[in-house]
C-alpha cells in the first residue's frame, strides 16, 4: 500500500513562489500525471515528492508515513529523469543493480532481478554495454528497468519521454503504460505533452503557475474542464471562446446566437469544443478563412462574431475559403466559464 | 545541425549511437596533421636531451651530430654518482607527493563545493583562488623564510610542499571546479534515490567519473612542484630539491653533465605521466579504443 499524500505543500525559490499550497491525493497504484505548461511547478512537485527538494510548508505522506524531512533513500521511491541519468560508468547490468546493491541483496536475488527487469524492457542483449554505446531510446528503457528493478512503491516519472523522437515516444508511451499497470506500483508522472498524459492517467492533475486547477479522469478533463485554462490548454486544436452578453434570465446573447445558459453570472465566456460544432441550421454565421482537410475529418478555421472558430467537421463536406457556413454547437457539449475568474460555471 | 536535418529528411527511425569522429578526406588530413606536429613538438626536444644524455662528453660537443645516440653512461653515472644527487631527487619526489596530496585535498573539496552549492560569495571566492597566484613569490620569500625558520619548517620537504601547494591549489580548485560541473547533478541524484547518502553517492558516482581529471591535475600538482626552483632554493640549505640542487651546481658544470642533469630533471616526470596516462584518456565505454 503506497498512497501518496500531498497537504498544503508550497515552495518558493528566494522571491518567486513555484508552488502554492498544494493539496493531492494518489491513490495507492494509481497512475497520476501531473500536467502543465512548463514553468508551472508541475517538476518542483515532483522533487518534492522524491525528496530532492524541501518544501516550505506543507507535509508529504508516502503509505502512511510522513516522508517530507527524510532523505531520498528512505522514501520507497524510484525515480526516472528527463535526461535518463544512466551512470556512465557502469555497465547496464550494474545501473540496474546499482540499487539493489545499495540494499545489499544476495547475489543470485540481484542477478535474477537484473535479468527479470531487463527482459521487462527487452535490453537483455545490452547488459554489457556502457551508455556511451547506447542509443537515447535504450538508456530510457534502462533508466526505467534500473526503476522497476527496485520494486519501489512509488514510481516518480519527470518527463521521461521528452527526449525521444516522436516514433519513439509513441512506441515507448504504450510499452510503459503496460509494463507500469503491470508491475502495480504507484506512479507520478510529469508531462506537458497533454496526449501523454491524456494516454498514460488514470487521473489527471492539471496545473498552472504553482496551483493544482482540475484533477480528473483524463475524459472528464477533456468534456468538462473546471477552468478557462484546462480548457485552452488541453485539446487539439483547441477549445474555442467567446464572450456572452446576458440577455435575460439563463438567456445569453453569444455573436448574434441566443443560447440558453446558467442563470448565474454577469459575464460568462461560451465554449465548445471544434469536434462538437456541425453544420445545421440555426447555428453560428462564420465565415470560413481557412481549409484543411485531414483525411478523417477537415479542420475549418472561421471567423464568428470578429473571432477565429475552428470546426472539425466531416471531410465530405465541400466547403472553401470565403464561403459561408452556419456552426451549430451540440447542445450538451457547451461549456460557460466566468470571464472573470475563469472558472466553469 | 546538417546531422539531424538528415535525420528528419531520411524520415526513418535512426536511433543509434552517434559516430565519434566524423570522417571526410579533408578533416582526416587535418587529424593526421595536427597529431603528427604535437608529437614533434612534444618528441623533439626530448629526443635532443636523451641524445646527448647518452652520449659521451666528446660526442656532445663535436659536430656532426649523431641521432642514434651511442648510449655511453659515462655522463648519466658521473652525474649520478655526484655528491648530493640521489637525495635531491628523493626530496623532490617527497616534496612533489606531499604538494599533490595536499593541493587535491584541498583544492577538490573547494572544486565540488564551487560547483554543486550556492553560497554568498561564490564569485569572489573564484577571482581570489586565482589571485594568489598574481602575488610574486620573490616578496613572499623573506618574510616566509623568517617564517618557516621561527616555526622550524625551513629546510624541510613538508615547509616547502606547504608552499608549492600554494602555488598549485588554484589549478587544482578551478580543474576540480569543471570536473565537477561535467558531472550532471542529475546522475547524483539518481544515486540519491537509488539508495545513496549523499557521500556514498559521491563515492560510487562521482568520484570514478572524475577520477581520469583527478589524475591529470594530481600530474599537475606534481609537475608544479617538481618544476618549481625559486622557493626551493630560498627556503632549503641541506634537503634541496632537483632543480633547487641543479641550479646550484650544474651552472658551471660541462654541457654533457648539464644534458645528464636536464634528463634526470625529465625523465620521472616522463615516467610518472606515462604511469597515470591511462586516467588521462576517457576510460568509459566508446572513448577507451
Amino acid at each position: 500500500m503506497a498512497e501518496i499524500v500531498i497537504k498544503g505543500v508550497a515552495k518558493s525559490f528566494g522571491a518567486f513562489q513555484a508552488l502554492h499550497s498544494i493539496d493531492l491525493a494518489v491513490a495507492d497504484r494509481e497512475f497520476m500525471v501531473l500536467l502543465g505548461p512548463s514553468g508551472c511547478g508541475k517538476t518542483t512537485l515532483l522533487r518534492i515528492v522524491a525528496g530532492l527538494e524541501t518544501p516550505s510548508a506543507g507535509e508529504v505522506w508516502i503509505g502512511g508515513r510522513r516522508v517530507d524531512r527524510l532523505p531520498p533513500r528512505e522514501r520507497g521511491i524510484a525515480m526516472v529523469f528527463q535526461n535518463y541519468a544512466v551512470f556512465p560508468h557502469l555497465t547496464v547490468f550494474e545501473n540496474i543493480a546499482f540499487g539493489l546493491r545499495m540494499q545489499r541483496l544476495p547475489r543470485e536475488t540481484i542477478r535474477e532481478r537484473v535479468r527479470r527487469t531487463a527482459a521487462l524492457m527487452h535490453i537483455e542483449q545490452l547488459l554489457d554495454r556502457y551508455s556511451g554505446q547506447l542509443s537515447g531510446g535504450q538508456r530510457q528503457r534502462v533508466a526505467v528497468a534500473r526503476a522497476l528493478a527496485m520494486e519501489p512503491d512509488v514510481i516518480l516519472m519527470d518527463e521521461p519521454l521528452s527526449n525521444l523522437d516522436a516514433l519513439l515516444r509513441l512506441e515507448m508511451r504504450a510499452e510503459l503504460k503496460g509494463v507500469l499497470e503491470a508491475s502495480e506500483t504507484t506512479t507520478v508522472y510529469v508531462t506537458h505533452d497533454q496526449v501523454e498524459a491524456m494516454s498514460l492517467a488514470d487521473r489527471i492533475a492539471v496545473m498552472n503557475e504553482g496551483r493544482i486547477v482540475q484533477v480528473s479522469t483524463p475524459v472528464d478533463i477533456y468534456r468538462n474542464p473546471a477552468a478557462r485554462f484546462v480548457g485552452s490548454f488541453i485539446g487539439n486544436p483547441p477549445m474555442n471562446f467567446i464572450t456572452a452578453s446576458r440577455a435575460g434570465p439563463g438567456e445569453w446573447d453569444v455573436a448574434g446566437l441566443r443560447l440558453t445558459g446558467p442563470e448565474a453570472g454577469e459575464r460568462l465566456e461560451f465554449a465548445v469544443r471544434p469536434e462538437d460544432l456541425e453544420v445545421g441550421p440555426g447555428g453560428f454565421q462564420a465565415a470560413v478563412r481557412v481549409v484543411e482537410p485531414l483525411g478523417p475529418h477537415t479542420l475549418v478555421t472561421a471567423e464568428v462574431g470578429g473571432r477565429l472558430f475552428r470546426a472539425v467537421l466531416d471531410s465530405d463536406l465541400a466547403v472553401g475559403p470565403g464561403d459561408e457556413l452556419s456552426l451549430l454547437p451540440k447542445a450538451d457539449r457547451v461549456r460557460w466559464f466566468d470571464a472573470e475568474t475563469g472558472e466553469a460555471v | 545541425m546538417r546531422r539531424s536535418g538528415a535525420r528528419r529528411a531520411a524520415g526513418a527511425r535512426n536511433d543509434a549511437p552517434r559516430a565519434v569522429v566524423g570522417s571526410g578526406p579533408a578533416g582526416r588530413f587535418l587529424f593526421g596533421a595536427s597529431v603528427v606536429l604535437l608529437c614533434v613538438w612534444v618528441l623533439v626536444p626530448i629526443y635532443l636531451l636523451l641524445v646527448n644524455a647518452l652520449s659521451s662528453p666528446q660526442e656532445v660537443t663535436g659536430f656532426p651530430k649523431r641521432f642514434v645516440p651511442s648510449f655511453d653512461f659515462g655522463s648519466i653515472r658521473f652525474f649520478a654518482s655526484f655528491a648530493g644527487v640521489a637525495q635531491a631527487l628523493w626530496n623532490s619526489i617527497a616534496v612533489a607527493a606531499l604538494t599533490m596530496v595536499m593541493s587535491l585535498g584541498l583544492g577538490a573539496p573547494a572544486g565540488y563545493a564551487l560547483s554543486r552549492f550556492e553560497f554568498p560569495g561564490k564569485e569572489w571566492f573564484r577571482m581570489i583562488v586565482v589571485m594568489t597566484r598574481a602575488f610574486p613569490l620573490p616578496l613572499l620569500a623573506l618574510p616566509l623564510a623568517i617564517f618557516f625558520i621561527r616555526t622550524g619548517l625551513d629546510d624541510t620537504a613538508l615547509g616547502l610542499a606547504v608552499v608549492h601547494t600554494v602555488l598549485a591549489i588554484p589549478f587544482a580548485t578551478l580543474i576540480t571546479f569543471s570536473l565537477f560541473s561535467g558531472v550532471p547533478l542529475e546522475l547524483e541524484e539518481a544515486a540519491w534515490t537509488l539508495g545513496c547518502t549523499r557521500w556514498q553517492a559521491f563515492h560510487k558516482v562521482v568520484l570514478p567519473l572524475v577520477l581520469p581529471g583527478i589524475a591529470a591535475s594530481a600530474v599537475f600538482a606534481f609537475i608544479v612542484s617538481w618544476n618549481e626552483v625559486f622557493a626551493a632554493a630560498v627556503l632549503t640549505v641541506q634537503n634541496r630539491t632537483l632543480p633547487a640542487f641543479l641550479v646550484q651546481s650544474l651552472n658551471v658544470s660541462p654541457l654533457h653533465l648539464k644534458f645528464a642533469g636536464g634528463a634526470a630533471l625529465v625523465v620521472p616526470a616522463l615516467v610518472f605521466i606515462f604511469a597515470v596516462r591511462r586516467y588521462l584518456f576517457a576510460m568509459w565505454g566508446i572513448a577507451s579504443r
